[in-house]
This record gives C-alpha cells, sequence and structure tokens, in this order.
C-alpha cells in the first residue's frame, strides 16, 4: 500500500462531534489555567451528548500534560499525548487524535487547551531559555512581536508588502469579530485607525497584534460510525497535516516562506483529496496581522507576495466569497498564546451551520491552518460537513 | 554593578569559544571541518552533515542586514536601553544568521534597508563578557 492510500484510508474515517470554549474568555482573575481547561472540555464533552467518563484519550500542549488534564477530570486514559510546539499544537493533535481512533487506541478523544494568558493564574513561569538567553534577550528580543517583525519586515522588502495591506487584515477580522457575540473587541477598525495607533515593534502597531486573554477550548473527536449517534452533526477530519522546522529564528531556511506550513498543507491536502482552491471556508492564526497572508502563501493558495491581497477589496469580509478568520481571530475574538484550538472550534461551528449572524451560507469545506512559534511548526486541517 | 542589558545566560559550555571569542574582540563561528559549512549557533554536530568533527574560524565580521525592527518597547525588564532600539538578523559573509542590534543609525526605518552591508562592533558590558553588535559599513548616519 502506498503512503498515500495509507493517509487516505484515514480520511473521513474520524470526526469533530463536540466543541466549546470555557464558560467565559477574556481578562479572568478568578480562574485558573487547569480551571479553564476543565470547563472546556466538560462544555464540549456536553456539545458532543457524552459523558466526560466516555472519554479515554486525552489530548493537550502547553504547561500541563494530558497526565494533569486526565486526572483534573477524573479519567484514566488510554491514550496520551502531549506534543508541545506551539500553538498549532491542538490542531496537530487532531491528526493525532484520528491515527489514534482509526485504530482502536481510544474511542472518545479529547484535545484541551486552557491558558490564563492575560491574568497568569496557576501558570509556571519556567521556560527553556538556553540559547535565546544567550543569543537573543541581551539585544532586548523576547515575546513574539520581536521575531514576527522580522519576518515582516523582511516580507516587504522581498515583495513591496505595505503596512496598509497588513492592516487590511486587521480591518476584515473586525467586521467578522462585530458579528461574534463571543469577541473581546467588537467596535469598527479602519485602516487608519491600526496605522494611527501605538508602535510596539515597527512595523507592528498594537492594533497589527493580537490580543492576550484568559481562555480555554477543546475538541472531541470519535470514529465516524460513533459519530452518528453524537448530539451534533459530525464533521470529517478529511485531511490532517503537520510540519516543523526552526524554533530560533535564524534557522528559518527562508524567513519569508514557512516550510512547516507548506508541508502540513500538502499532507492534508494529499490526505483528503483536495486542491487549495476546493475551500469555501478559511481560518488562519493569526497572532499578527502579517501572518495569515504568509500562510496562504506557504499553502499554495497564493502566490508568494500576494496572500494580502485575499484580504483586499472584500474578498475575506462577511458577504465576500472566500470568508476568512469568521471567529474575528485572535486579533479580535481571543487569543490565550496557544490560540490553536479556536480556530477548529469556529470552522466546526461554521460547518455546523451554527454561526448565527456570521454563518457562511452552505459552506461544506473548511480549512483551519495555524503555527507553532514563529511559523516554526504548522498544522493544518481539512474539515467538512459531507464524507 | 548596573548594567544596561541582560547578560548572556547561561553560557552553555558549546557556546563557550563564541563568547571568549567576543571578549577579545573576535567574532569566532562554529565550521564543519567535514563539510565546510559554517554555522550559528554552535552545537557539537553540524546542522547540513552532522558530522561531529567541529571546529572554529574567525569570521570577518562583514555581512548584510538581513532584516530589521524597530522597538519602541521592551518586555524584557532587564533591558534598559532607551528605546527606540534596532533589533537586527544579519546574515554575515560566511553564510550563518545571527541576532543583533544594529547602532550608528537613527533608529528610523527610512534610513535603514534589508541588505544594506554592515561589520560588527563589540559593546564591553563587563571584563568577561562583550556583545557582538553591527552597525553600516562606513559609519553609516552616525
Amino acid at each position: 500500500m502506498s503512503d498515500l492510500a495509507k493517509m487516505r484510508e484515514l480520511s473521513s474515517s474520524v470526526c469533530i462531534v463536540g466543541v466549546d470554549e470555557s464558560d467565559e474568555l477574556g481578562t479572568l482573575p478568578g480562574k485558573s489555567q487547569l480551571s479553564l481547561h476543565v470547563e472546556a472540555i466538560t462544555n464540549a464533552v456536553r456539545d458532543a451528548g457524552l459523558k466526560v467518563s466516555d472519554v479515554d484519550g486525552i489530548f493537550t500542549a502547553g504547561q500541563h500534560s494530558p497526565a494533569t488534564i486526565g486526572e483534573a477530570i477524573g479519567v484514566v486514559p488510554r491514550y496520551v499525548d502531549g506534543t508541545t510546539v506551539g500553538g498549532c499544537s491542538f490542531i496537530i493533535m487532531v491528526g493525532h487524535a484520528v491515527l489514534a481512533l482509526h485504530h482502536g487506541l481510544c474511542d472518545v478523544a479529547v484535545v484541551s487547551h486552557g491558558e490564563s494568558g492575560r491574568s497568569g493564574v496557576g501558570v509556571s513561569p519556567r521556560r527553556d531559555t538556553a540559547l535565546p538567553g544567550q543569543f537573543e534577550f541581551p539585544y532586548g528580543f523576547g515575546g513574539a512581536p520581536t521575531y514576527f517583525g522580522l519576518i515582516t519586515t523582511r516580507h516587504m522588502h522581498e515583495h513591496g508588502t505595505t503596512l496598509e495591506q497588513w492592516a487590511q487584515v486587521a480591518v476584515s477580522t473586525r467586521k467578522w469579530a462585530a458579528l461574534n457575540p463571543k469577541a473581546r473587541n467588537r467596535d469598527p477598525l479602519t485602516v487608519k485607525d491600526v496605522l494611527d495607533s501605538r508602535p510596539v515593534v515597527w512595523p507592528f502597531n498594537i492594533l497589527n497584534i493580537c490580543l492576550v486573554t484568559d481562555a480555554g477550548g477543546a475538541v472531541v473527536l470519535t470514529r465516524a460510525d460513533r459519530a452518528k449517534d453524537c448530539a451534533k452533526r459530525p464533521v470529517y477530519v478529511r485531511g490532517a497535516g503537520e510540519g516543523s522546522e526552526h524554533v530560533m529564528l535564524t534557522q528559518m531556511r527562508d524567513l519569508t516562506f514557512s516550510e512547516a506550513t507548506r508541508r502540513s498543507g500538502e499532507k492534508a491536502f494529499a490526505m483528503a483529496g483536495v486542491k487549495g482552491t476546493d475551500f469555501d471556508h478559511i481560518m488562519l492564526y493569526d497572532a499578527f496581522t502579517s501572518g495569515p497572508p504568509l500562510m496562504l502563501e506557504a499553502l499554495g493558495l497564493a502566490k508568494r507576495g500576494e496572500g494580502v491581497h485575499f484580504f483586499a477589496e472584500g474578498r475575506s469580509t462577511p458577504g465576500g466569497k472566500l470568508p476568512i478568520n469568521t471567529n474575528g481571530g485572535g486579533l479580535s475574538y481571543t487569543h490565550s498564546g496557544m490560540y490553536g484550538i479556536f480556530p477548529i472550534i469556529e470552522a466546526t461551528r461554521q460547518l455546523r451551520h451554527e454561526c448565527g449572524a456570521r454563518q457562511v451560507p452552505n459552506t461544506k469545506l473548511s480549512l483551519v491552518n495555524g503555527m507553532g512559534g514563529m511559523l516554526s511548526a504548522a498544522g493544518t486541517l481539512v474539515l467538512s460537513n459531507e464524507r | 554593578m548596573d548594567l544596561e542589558r541582560p547578560l548572556p545566560t547561561p553560557i552553555t559550555p558549546e557556546c563557550r569559544p563564541y563568547w571568549e571569542g567576543a571578549r577579545d574582540g573576535k567574532l569566532m563561528i562554529p565550521k564543519c571541518r567535514a563539510c565546510g559549512k559554517p554555522f550559528m549557533y554552535p552545537r557539537v554536530a553540524c546542522p547540513f552533515c552532522a558530522s561531529r568533527d567541529v571546529g572554529w574560524v574567525q569570521a570577518t565580521g562583514r555581512g548584510k542586514l538581513f532584516s530589521f525592527e524597530i522597538a519602541h518597547q521592551i518586555l524584557n525588564k532587564a533591558f534598559k536601553v532607551k528605546t527606540p532600539v534596532v533589533l537586527a538578523m544579519v546574515e554575515l559573509e560566511e553564510g550563518p544568521r545571527i541576532l543583533t542590534n544594529l547602532v550608528g543609525v537613527a533608529p528610523d526605518p527610512k534610513q535603514i534597508r534589508c541588505d544594506m552591508p554592515v561589520e560588527v562592533c563589540f559593546e564591553k558590558l563587563t571584563d568577561q563578557v562583550s556583545l557582538p553588535m553591527f552597525r553600516p559599513v562606513g559609519g553609516g548616519a552616525r
């Protein structure tokens, strides 16, 4: 059996059957990080019409191990996965869960995220700083904008992209946030507002950078045969792919093109048997306004330097031909630090057609792509409400 | 001792020749003896061919400004240099890229361009530690 045939066998064998956030999102000094996990899991399991005791596969990334999460919800899991490669880890884990469920290593998998990113309640300060402590921190680096800014400046140099074009990404995303009652920032936004906002690290002003919030999210998966008995319309995982290239930004082979993203997309599209032009809904990890355009380029949906065109002329906005980041994104809805669970939740809700004012009409095929670190790792999912 | 910058911490054993070189005003970089390629950051095996036969060479200190950004605020409280500061990625003539600060130039995106030629200079932090920094070749708009 060829590699491709083996991958295709996994396509649509597993469904997302439950999704939800923690009870609240935003500034939550009264809740620990672990509580955000537990709230999200109990909510998502209820959304699926299942019980917490049905869960036997636990997938999580970040500061808490899957052992901690299992213990917190009173489950002794048959399968655990704690792959932590940045904010896209949860997207990658959907692929890992497909594999484990397909082969019967577990029956009900939960992918869980909880992060007290704003309030820092129940958070461990420990980090591996051996390399950045020597080669980056003495120069003032530290914090994601000081790395992604370098990627963005180089992109402007190589492709002539402009501050106005990055600002359009924030404007498009805010239009969706206005339609999402759970979004933190919902007021109208213009390109000028973004350009006039407080400078942080040129080329970024504060409105080019994601929110910092406290939030949890969880996704429940089971095999397609069992999914039929769950509460909501199943969403098929038609394709899943991952990639990991670098950690230190100096090690990125091409500073304006993510090899990790390219590989994750190539695998996910091959497994699903789709092309980049097939999607009618797209969710991209928007920690910075320049992120989504670069992801579209690395995924092959846009030529190099042309990802920004997706956000111009109303294409990506409500009523546009190709809606992108319909929850309001990390830029305007929520961003706890490792954002990757939230685009999966939104894509699932869109494919179930339960999004109210922001529902994309008749959407059938959704692309979810996220990065870890600074385009360092990546996960891509192809999700559909049809097999 | 009241430093404007965090010292490189921890100096790991495989990186010590880099920091000893910087202390003496030399930009030392690892170079694979098997495939001949220089690389950064220092490690015990070559990232190109995995050979364990790694030595050190002195870099010319010349390179180009691969990318830059202008920090108006710094999250790290141990970094007290007055902002705005130019944070930079330099591609050394030998190939490897490193993060650094661009000095000797106004912190203005109109005055700085990617690919401009730069050269190393050293800022002494303590008797034991100097930090490689870069400035435009010819002194720039000093």
